[in-house]
């Protein structure tokens, strides 16, 4: 039942943050509803630790072990960010646009709604529907600031997001044709790993590279990126700690749920795709990212990396190489949101989005400073942040299955983009200050901050014992 | 009583015949220069993908299908152009040429080539497994799929992009008609509605677009890009 309840509830915190009342009523329902979407959330992943699933409407909505780490990551993002959205927003947007206001959060927890239905959905045509509701309802929320380059993004986003939904959905319909062909399970995710082995090869393989080309753009795989880092740096920073952090990884995971369906003599076939995407996204993203001027687009380029990262993962196999993709997905998705926290604090203290124009942010605003070198670090991969460990675990996975080669390349484009990243934010927090004024940050992004920062750093060396055990069924979920 | 294989012959005849409207449809989509043309031709192919789904429905015996070539029917062909016509109508009545990217001869030629290439695909597939209908809806709702984004790439204008996006979906349910006829139908009553939701949100992005900018040339917008 309580799959069923995060959905009404993000419904109901939509349609209630439109009432006319003030500045006030949005953002308050907003976080208690996100605050009760996470607890829904940690109950439900609990009850999957059993390695039963959570079943709500039989073969078409339920959760197992890792549909519930993804909705455990949205949730938790989703809360972060309407605490986050509650300074932000209030700073950001003037003095009689109440209805801007009302607007915002009414989207936000619509969108929220879109990315909780994807793990929570296991029917698969319903999955695909979930993901393309995720880009139609962010798109307003990337236009937000109505700036002709947030159009642009806006525009980009939703032709080349839409494109890629129109290309998976003949993938799925050719999946479901293999599928009734040959057996009368339901068209759920379980469904298909059970009636994969009886499939026809070719239709199974045309069906995944369909899919893995239509969702590949969502996630920002190269070379269909171009528009992530454009929407991922013009949408406000809390909406950007939304879309960077966990809705590349809900449709990342649509992704990674067909690994169990190739078999045998298919399975490389599937693996070779994923390295080679995988690879080709690390590589061109580490090099873009040295590039950037703008740092909201700097961590962009470093989703598409660690997107990379995770797919060659998922390629490489094997329970170890699995479970690093599934600690990377959480590792990331905590420590990208804590980064575009702290770019929008930085936003917010400095009013530029430039790395050069901003400098000496320690002493400019010591909280933004302070978080965005954490979360500078985080990303990089330093030890001993959770970042490092995923990492550290996918290469070991790479040289234990003798993959020398593929490992040394991922490790050099990580040291690339370690580099990179670690040059700017350097630039950034320290050295003389460009503003002589101090500035405050709201209490509310703050707090946020130090959310988000916590699990970023203890994640690195400690896992809780439920957490990992919940990543285990995760990984072996997805074993072949 | 009439012969079933002679129905079956018909019935297969006419929806080939659908079929190679389709294609044609989706050809002119790369190729017609009036925004407004565009549009009636966007209706006629939904027009065309409702009476494949009523041919395969009748064959099949299939209410199922028949809800769905109504569904098709109410949105794709009256209900989307409608809303366009609400949302974005100072462009869609600009008597003026879209700008392409490429000329029109050149696209065609490449337009050929992806329909051969979808066929490419197609026929391993169709070796695999498939029975008449699937040999005529599949590689021509592929190409509709393929030609569509085509067609958002070589132009640069708002609504012609979004009406690739709405041939593109025509496309790969032209094919799911004959594929994966037993597709729930609440799925198929989710997809519809999210086709509406996509001409929506895009039809309102585009009137902000104009007011903001001034211009719906898409294409045109490179102030994002990296040096």
């Amino acid at each position: 039942m309580e799959l069923l309840t995060i959905l009404v509830i993000a419904a109901v915190a939509s349609g209630i943050s439109l009432f006319p009342l003030g500045r006030k009523l949005a953002p308050a329902v907003t976080v208690l509803g996100s605050l009760a979407i996470l607890i829904l959330s940690v109950k439900t992943a609990f009850q999957t630790l059993s390695g039963l699933e959570v079943t709500a409407v039989q073969d078409w909505v339920s959760c197992d072990s890792f549909g519930a780490l993804i909705l455990l990551l949205v949730a938790f993002v989703g809360f972060a960010a309407a605490v986050f959205s509650w300074g932000y927003i209030e700073k950001t947007v003037g003095p009689r646009e109440e209805g801007r206001i009302q607007r915002y959060y009414s989207r936000f927890n619509l969108f929220l709604l879109s990315m909780l239905a994807v793990p929570i959905f296991s029917q698969v045509a319903l999955v695909w529907i979930a993901i393309e509701l995720t880009t139609l309802m962010s798109v307003f929320l990337v236009s937000f600031e109505s700036t002709p380059e947030a159009l642009e993004a806006a525009w980009k986003y939703v032709v080349l997001t839409c494109m890629g939904a129109a290309i998976a959905l003949l993938g799925i319909l050719i999946l479901y044709w293999g599928m009734s062909v040959v057996s009368r399970e339901p068209f759920t995710w379980a469904g298909l790993v059970a009636a994969a082995p009886l499939m026809s090869p070719v239709i199974l393989s045309t069906a995944f590279f369909f899919i893995l080309i239509g969702y590949g753009t969502k996630v920002g795989l190269v070379p269909m990126h171009t528009w992530l880092p454009d929407a991922h740096s013009q949408a406000p920073s809390p909406v950007c700690a939304l879309l960077s952090g966990v809705e590349t990884t809900t449709v990342l995971y649509a992704i990674m749920r067909m690994i169990p369906m190739f078999q045998g003599a298919q399975a490389s076939y599937a693996s070779l795709w994923f390295i080679i995407l995988g690879m080709l996204s690390v590589g061109v993203a580490a090099f873009l990212l040295i590039q950037a001027k703008d740092y909201k687009r700097l961590f962009a380029f470093s989703t598409v990396e660690h997107m990379g990262i995770i797919l060659v993962a998922a390629g490489l196999g094997g329970y170890g190489a699995l479970f690093g993709a599934t600690l990377q997905m959480v590792s990331h998705a905590v420590t990208k949101s804590l980064c575009f926290f702290s770019a929008g604090a930085t936003l917010l203290a400095t009013g530029s989005r430039d790395i050069s124009s901003v400098r000496g942010l320690i002493r400019t605003s010591p909280s933004a400073g302070v978080f965005l070198m954490i979360g500078g670090l985080g990303i990089a991969g330093a030890p001993p942040f959770a970042v490092f460990l995923s990492e550290f675990a996918i290469l070991k996975a790479g040289i234990d299955k003798g993959h020398y080669v593929l490992t040394a390349f991922l490790a050099i484009f990580i040291v690339v983009a370690f580099f990179g990243i670690m040059y700017q934010i350097n630039r950034m927090v320290f050295g003389k200050p460009s503003m002589s004024v101090k500035v405050s940050l709201p209490a509310a992004c703050i707090a946020t901050l130090a959310l988000m920062a916590l699990p970023a750093v203890l994640l690195g060396f400690y896992i809780p014992e439920p957490l990992q055990s919940l990543l285990q069924l995760a990984a072996s979920s997805l074993g072949r | 009583m009439p012969d079933p294989n002679t129905i079956l012959s018909t019935v297969s005849m006419l929806n080939a015949l659908a079929g190679g409207l389709f294609l044609l449809t989706a050809f002119s989509l790369v190729a017609i220069r009036q925004v407004l043309t565009c549009l009636r031709v966007y209706i006629f192919q939904s027009v065309l993908l409702a009476l494949s789904a009523l041919f395969l429905g009748y064959q099949y015996a299939s209410i199922h299908l028949l809800v769905v070539a109504a569904i098709t029917l109410a949105i794709k062909s009256l209900l989307i152009p409608w809303l366009l016509r609400r949302t974005v109508s100072q462009e869609i009545y600009a008597r003026r040429e879209i700008s392409q990217v490429l000329n029109i001869p050149a696209s065609l030629l490449i337009a050929v080539a992806i329909a051969i290439f979808s066929y490419f695909i197609a026929t391993p597939l169709l070796s695999a497994v498939g029975g008449t209908f699937e040999k005529i809806n599949l590689p021509i709702g592929m190409a509709g799929l393929f030609l569509g984004a085509y067609t958002i790439t070589v132009r640069r204008e708002a609504v012609p992009q979004l009406i690739g996006i709405l041939a593109m979906e025509n496309g790969a349910f032209f094919a799911g008609i004959s594929i994966a006829p037993g597709l729930p139908l609440i799925a198929e009553l989710a997809a519809a509605f999210d086709v509406l939701i996509i001409a929506l949100v895009m039809g309102l992005l585009t009137r902000k677009i104009h007011e903001r900018v001034g211009t719906t040339a898409v294409g045109d917008m490179t102030a994002l890009r990296e040096e």
